[in-house]
Parts: structure tokens; C-alpha cells; sequence
């Protein structure tokens, strides 16, 4: 017990600020109060690894960590896709996790957002369309926002998340992302 | 003896450590197998290639690994309208489900009596074969999905729980189907393939130059260790010696990979023992070890790192204090750690004796890599085959007999700090100078194989050069097409709400299996 004390004191608190990817970024504070705004209570994500090499989940894992802290930032990882607000998919979607991904998104409660992870999520990445993947989120269930990267960075993945649930960033993006 | 020809007939093979092959007949195929086995050799491999083109037939091909070689054991079976093999299921139980996957693919078969699909889940029709030669495999088909009868257990209160392919968490898709009486779990059958995304395929569609990148992302986690045996697959085949420095930068991306997944599941097995305050812990300190790898190798995650003929990106000067600094905060912080895991009297209650895979079962199960340290089985590649530097490095093996989820989580304990010492030594070795030489294109129909111990386990490439620098296939393999089946066995007798913790405790890749 001691040593678990000692420890906890030691490593202090390491949470850094949200990313933010211009200078007219909110602060932590007025991104919680957005969000709070927007659903009334912390964002529920829901995550699917529709066919990923296992790269994007290492990443999203990571958003866990007490550097990014995601729960601090009003947002939390749930069990179960009746719970969530937002669906974040890895991978290319294999033919063999298709009918999977379908039902998960079907048993989300309305309104619903989301975002594809990686290059895979957005195009199908290095797996492409052939007779075992279907290429990106996008030609199975409507899509909001994509984050690119091979896998992209926790701070890459915040900064999708978040730009996914203000309406006018996702309005802008549905023409470009859906193919 | 019947198996004498396996002594002169074997001809040396193109690999980072020494390699045979032995071309068999049908007789033979059954014949090595067992001689192998009786011989206590390890199986590595298995897998298929479709040759009507070139001489009418297709050929199947077994690796097993012997105390001094890996030997590539062929077999050659002529085109039929039902082209077949004899299964060495008996004798390496862990050849069964790729067996069965080389006939979804294939369209060659074995005379075992379970014929479910193991890759093909109904996504593409059941006559068509996408590894074949004459079929495009950029086709798309409807899903016809058929029911997947597992097998009933059945008894007074026995019940079926059915597990995903989608699971509550950030982690892979796969099925697990638990029959139990109460909580307590009777039998547990696997069901995966749910990531097949047609990688043995896409490969005959990529160039030797480019190959690694798809190897890289068989399995994510396991980056470093597949592009670096693919690399070592080509290079073996065209005779390309890499510069001293890249083959030490290769092996330090490989050590940082260990490194970081080990860090990762010790975090996770913590959480899922019911102790956050692990997690905490270990997630924060693989994050420290993920930035100090875009310093030192311009990535967190190292996919496109090892090229063939070196690597991307030298260490740049300014790293090496870096990386340094960072060992000497990693090991006394792994070190508390330990010593609050094992005196953390809930979380040892349920490590110990959980999921205990008994070092009898494993070895008939052919358990290899991690797991199989974890249950007695003395065998890594860095240790038993070094390759170069590991030659000189002279790693220490780290076994443990307890075969049961603390067992895992002790080797990996060592491990860590085993890889902390090889990091270190690495650092040492000579300064600036060139990374990469260039390779040449290698001539078509040559066979090499690369074969490299990742953190979960022997990773293996098996690369046959086509014509105009290309790929005429590639066979990438991940030891967890050998782990799998321990957890079948692992969980046996245990409850349902400890199988997260003991399937974390393996970590196997769902990816990496399913291709
Ligand atoms: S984007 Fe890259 S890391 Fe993510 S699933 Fe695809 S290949 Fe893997």
C-alpha cells in the first residue's frame, strides 16, 4: 500500500490540454460546456473494429491514458452501442464484419454520429475493396467525419471526436466524406 | 528408416536462419509429419499456393522448426476437380484450422470431417476460391451467410453463451461460444476470421519493393516483427547483406515493440484484475515509451520503419540520450510496480491459478511464443535461432512453469526488463553511418522465408518472387494461429467473468490470424 501511495504521488497529475489544431480553439472548459450544451451529459462512444490490423485500437486505447484523459473531457467509452451517442469505426469493413457493423449502428438510439478511424475507416486503406473487405465505413453506413492516419495519433482521434459533434463541422464534411 | 530422405534430400533454403526444404510425396507428407513430431520438432506453419499455371498442380507446404534448422517440408498435388492432401491435424492439432482455411482459399482439401468454413463466413460463394490464380479477386458478392453449427454440449443445466464477433470494449471482433453449467465454463469453442480482408491475395497484387508495408499491417501490434521478415525473406533471396547499423536499429524498433505491448497488457491485465490504478500506471509509461519512439524512429507506431535494405529513419543524434534517459525511468517504475502487483493480494487472487494451460497441454497443442513460456515451453527464436544481432546480444530465455495467468504476466515482467537490457547494449553499438543499401530485383519462382520472434511470438514470412519484381505469393503467419486453441483449454473449468482477464492475459491477434 505504501508503495502504491508513493507511487500515485510521484507520478502527479499528467493530463495535458486538449489538442488544438487552430488558435481559436476552446479551452478544455468551454469544450466540456459545449459538449454539455449539445447532449446535456457526457458523450457516450461506442467503438467497432470492423476488420482493422489492430493498429487504430492501440491508438484509441491510448485516449484513455491520464495524458489525454478522455473522461476528463466529458467523454467516456461504453459497452454497449443502445448507449451511445457516437460510433467509432476502425478498419476496413470485411465482408465477414459487415452484417455486425449494420446491427451496431441499427441499435444505436437516434441521433446518432459517426466517425471512421484511420486511412482503412476513410478509403479501405492498403486492403481496398476486393472480395474480402468492402473498402471504407462510408460504403456501409452513413459517416460524419473521417480521421486520417495510419493509425492517427490519440491527440489526431480527440480532435476528430470532438469536431464530429459540432453540427456545423459534420454538415460540412457529409458531402465529401460519403462516397 | 522410412524417413531417411528427409536427411540428403533437403536442399538449403533462402532464410535469416538456417533453413531446408524437402520436397515430399503424399506418403512423405504424412511420413515427416509424424518423424517430425516423434522428434519433438515445433510447427511453424502452414499454407498453400495455387500453381496450375506453371505445372498443373498445388502445392502445400509445412514449417517445422528443429533444434538447428526450419524445415520447409513441400508437397505437390495434381489438378483434380477435388484436389486433396492427408491431414497432419493428427499430429500437429494447431495445422487444423489452417487446414481449413487453406480450403476456403484454395479449393484443396484434407480428409478431416469438420468442413465448416473457418475465413469464409458466406461472404463469397462457395464454389469460388479467391487464392486461385484464374479468380479476380477485386470482385465483390452478396453475403449468404449459413448457420455455423458449433459443437452442442449438452446435460442437466447446461447453457450457451454466445460472445461477440462484436466485444464491449476497444479490442478485436471475434466469437467465443461458452457452454456452462452455472457460471462455471465447460467447453469453449472459437469461432474466427471475422478481419479476413483477403491479405495473401492482395500481396500477389504488390511489388517486392512494397510488400513490407503490407506485411507491416497483418497485424498492427506486430509491425516491426512482420516487415522485418518480409524484409528478411527478400533479402535472403537476393543476397542483399543490410548495413551493420540497420540490422541494429531493426532489432531496437523490435525490442520498442515488445517493449510497448508489454507495457500495454500489463496495464490492461491490472485493470481487468479489478486494480485501475495499473492501468493508470502503464498506460502513461508505454505513452512516454510511444513518444520517444517518433523522436527516435519518427513514428509512435512503427509501420512503414523496417524497408527492405535497412531502415526509413536513422536515430537521429540527439535520440540516443533520449532513449537512454527513458530506460533509466522506465525500469525503476516497472520494478515498484511489480513488486505492488505481486503484493496486491486481490490482484494475485485472481492471477494465480487462473487460466492455467498445463506445459503437457501446451506442448500437444503446439503453444509457442509468450503463451508458451508461460507454460514451460523453452523456445525463442532470439535465443534458439539468433539471427543477426541477436547473435551477439545473446538474450536471456525467460521461462515460467505456472501456465496460468500470473505465470504470463511474470514472463512479461521479465521480459521488459530483458529487453531494457538488449535496448541499452544496442545503443552501444557503432555510430552514424549508412541505414539502407539498395536491393535488387530479385528473378521470379525463388522461395525465401523470414522468420522473426515477436513479442507474442514467431512471426514467419514465406515470400516466392514473380516475374517483373512482383509477388507471386506471400504467406504471412502470426503465432497466434497457435495460441488460439490453448485458450479453449485455458478457460476449461474456470468462470465466465474471468475469461476477459485470461483471454487479456494471452493478447493473441484476432488480425493476424484471420489474414
Ligand atoms: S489505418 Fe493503418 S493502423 Fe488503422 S487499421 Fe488501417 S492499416 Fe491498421
Amino acid at each position: 500500500m505504501f508503495n502504491t501511495i508513493s507511487r500515485m504521488l510521484h507520478t502527479g497529475l499528467l493530463t495535458e490540454p486538449l489538442p488544438a489544431p487552430d488558435q481559436t480553439a476552446p479551452t478544455l472548459a468551454t469544450r466540456q460546456k459545449e459538449l454539455l450544451k449539445i447532449l446535456g451529459r457526457a458523450l457516450c462512444i461506442r467503438h467497432v473494429d470492423a476488420g482493422s490490423c489492430n493498429g487504430c485500437e492501440l491508438e484509441i486505447q491510448a485516449l484513455n491514458n491520464p495524458y489525454y484523459n478522455l473522461e476528463g473531457a466529458g467523454m467516456k467509452f461504453v459497452a454497449s452501442p443502445r448507449h451511445a451517442d457516437l460510433l467509432l469505426v476502425t478498419g476496413p469493413v470485411s465482408v465477414n464484419m459487415e452484417e455486425a457493423l449494420k446491427r451496431t449502428y441499427d441499435a444505436m438510439p437516434d441521433p446518432k454520429l459517426v466517425v471512421a478511424v484511420g486511412d482503412c475507416g476513410a478509403c479501405g486503406g492498403f486492403f481496398g475493396t476486393t472480395y474480402a473487405s468492402r473498402g471504407g465505413v462510408a460504403r456501409i453506413i452513413p459517416v460524419n467525419l473521417t480521421i486520417m492516419g495510419c493509425p492517427p495519433s490519440p491527440a489526431a482521434i480527440l480532435d476528430g471526436i470532438l469536431r464530429s459533434v459540432r453540427p456545423t463541422e459534420t454538415e460540412d464534411l457529409k458531402g465529401t466524406v460519403s462516397q | 528408416m522410412a524417413t531417411d530422405f528427409m536427411e540428403f534430400q533437403a536442399a538449403r533454403l533462402p532464410a535469416n536462419i538456417p533453413s531446408r526444404r524437402l520436397r515430399v510425396d503424399r506418403v512423405q507428407w504424412l511420413q515427416t509429419a509424424k518423424a517430425l513430431r516423434e522428434s519433438k520438432a515445433r510447427f511453424l506453419t502452414f499454407w498453400g499456393a495455387d500453381d496450375r499455371d506453371r505445372d498443373g498442380g498445388f502445392r502445400i507446404y509445412a514449417a517445422y522448426l528443429l533444434p538447428d534448422t526450419v524445415m520447409v517440408v513441400e508437397h505437390f498435388i495434381e489438378d483434380s476437380p477435388a484436389p486433396s492432401y492427408p491431414s497432419i491435424a493428427g499430429f500437429y492439432p494447431a495445422a487444423l484450422r489452417m487446414q481449413r482455411s487453406v480450403y476456403d482459399l484454395l479449393g484443396i482439401s484434407t480428409d478431416e470431417t469438420d468442413s465448416r468454413g473457418w475465413l469464409r463466413h458466406g461472404g463469397w460463394p462457395e464454389t469460388l476460391f479467391p487464392l486461385r490464380r484464374d479468380v479476380d479477386g477485386s470482385r465483390q458478392y452478396p453475403i449468404a451467410s449459413g448457420p455455423y453449427p458449433f459443437v452442442p454440449v449438452e446435460g442437466d443445466g447446461v447453457h450457451e453463451i454466445a460472445v461477440g464477433p462484436v466485444h464491449a470494449g476497444t479490442i478485436e471482433p471475434g466469437h467465443f461460444r461458452f457452454s456452462v453449467v452455472g457460471e462455471k465454463v465447460l467447453r469453449l469453442e472459437e469461432r474466427l476470421g471475422y478481419t479476413h480482408k483477403g491479405v495473401a491475395k492482395l500481396f500477389e497484387n504488390t511489388s517486392q519493393q512494397n510488400g513490407h508495408r503490407l506485411a507491416a499491417r497483418v497485424s498492427g501490434d506486430s509491425a516491426v516483427a512482420f516487415s522485418w521478415a518480409y524484409c528478411a525473406a527478400l533479402e535472403s533471396i537476393t543476397e542483399t547483406v543490410c548495413p551493420a547499423r540497420a540490422i541494429l536499429l531493426r532489432a531496437l524498433a523490435l525490442e520498442h515493440e515488445r517493449l510497448a505491448n508489454h507495457l500495454g497488457d500489463l496495464g490492461a491485465l491490472g485493470n481487468d484484475g479489478g486494480f485501475a490504478f495499473g492501468l493508470t500506471q502503464f498506460s502513461r509509461l508505454k505513452e512516454d515509451l510511444l513518444r520517444a519512439n517518433t523522436v527516435a524512429f519518427g513514428a509512435r507506431y512503427l509501420m512503414d520503419y523496417v524497408v527492405p535494405g535497412g531502415v526509413a529513419f536513422d536515430l537521429p543524434a540527439d535520440a540516443r540520450c533520449r532513449l537512454l534517459d527513458l530506460y533509466d525511468a522506465l525500469e525503476p517504475s516497472v520494478n515498484q510496480m511489480r513488486s505492488i502487483y505481486d503484493e496486491h493480494a486481490g490482484l494475485q487472487d485472481r492471477f494465480r491459478e487462473a487460466g492455467r494451460l498445463e506445459q503437457s497441454t501446451a506442448e500437444k497443442l503446439g503453444a509457442i511464443g509468450l503463451a508458451g513460456r508461460a507454460s514451460g515451453i523453452a523456445c525463442d527464436l532470439r535465443v534458439d535461432h539468433p539471427w543477426t544481432p541477436y547473435d551477439s546480444l545473446v538474450p536471456k530465455l525467460i521461462v515460467r512453469s505456472g501456465g496460468d495467468v500470473a505465470a504470463r504476466v511474470q514472463v512479461r515482467f521479465d521480459e521488459i526488463l530483458e529487453s531494457l537490457r538488449l535496448c541499452r547494449a544496442l545503443l552501444s553499438g557503432p555510430p552514424i553511418e549508412t541505414i539502407h543499401t539498395s536491393v535488387p530485383v530479385a528473378a521470379p519462382d525463388l522461395l525465401g522465408i523470414g522468420l522473426i520472434e515477436g513479442w507474442r511470438g514467431p512471426v514467419m514470412i514465406a515470400l516466392e518472387t514473380g516475374p517483373n519484381g512482383g509477388i507471386r505469393r506471400c504467406h504471412a503467419h502470426d503465432p497466434s494461429w497457435q495460441n488460439w486453441p490453448s485458450i479453449e483449454y485455458a478457460i476449461l473449468g474456470n468462470i465466465v467473468p474471468d475469461f476477459p482477464l485470461i483471454n487479456k492475459s494471452f493478447n493473441l491477434s484476432y488480425s493476424g490470424q484471420d489474414g
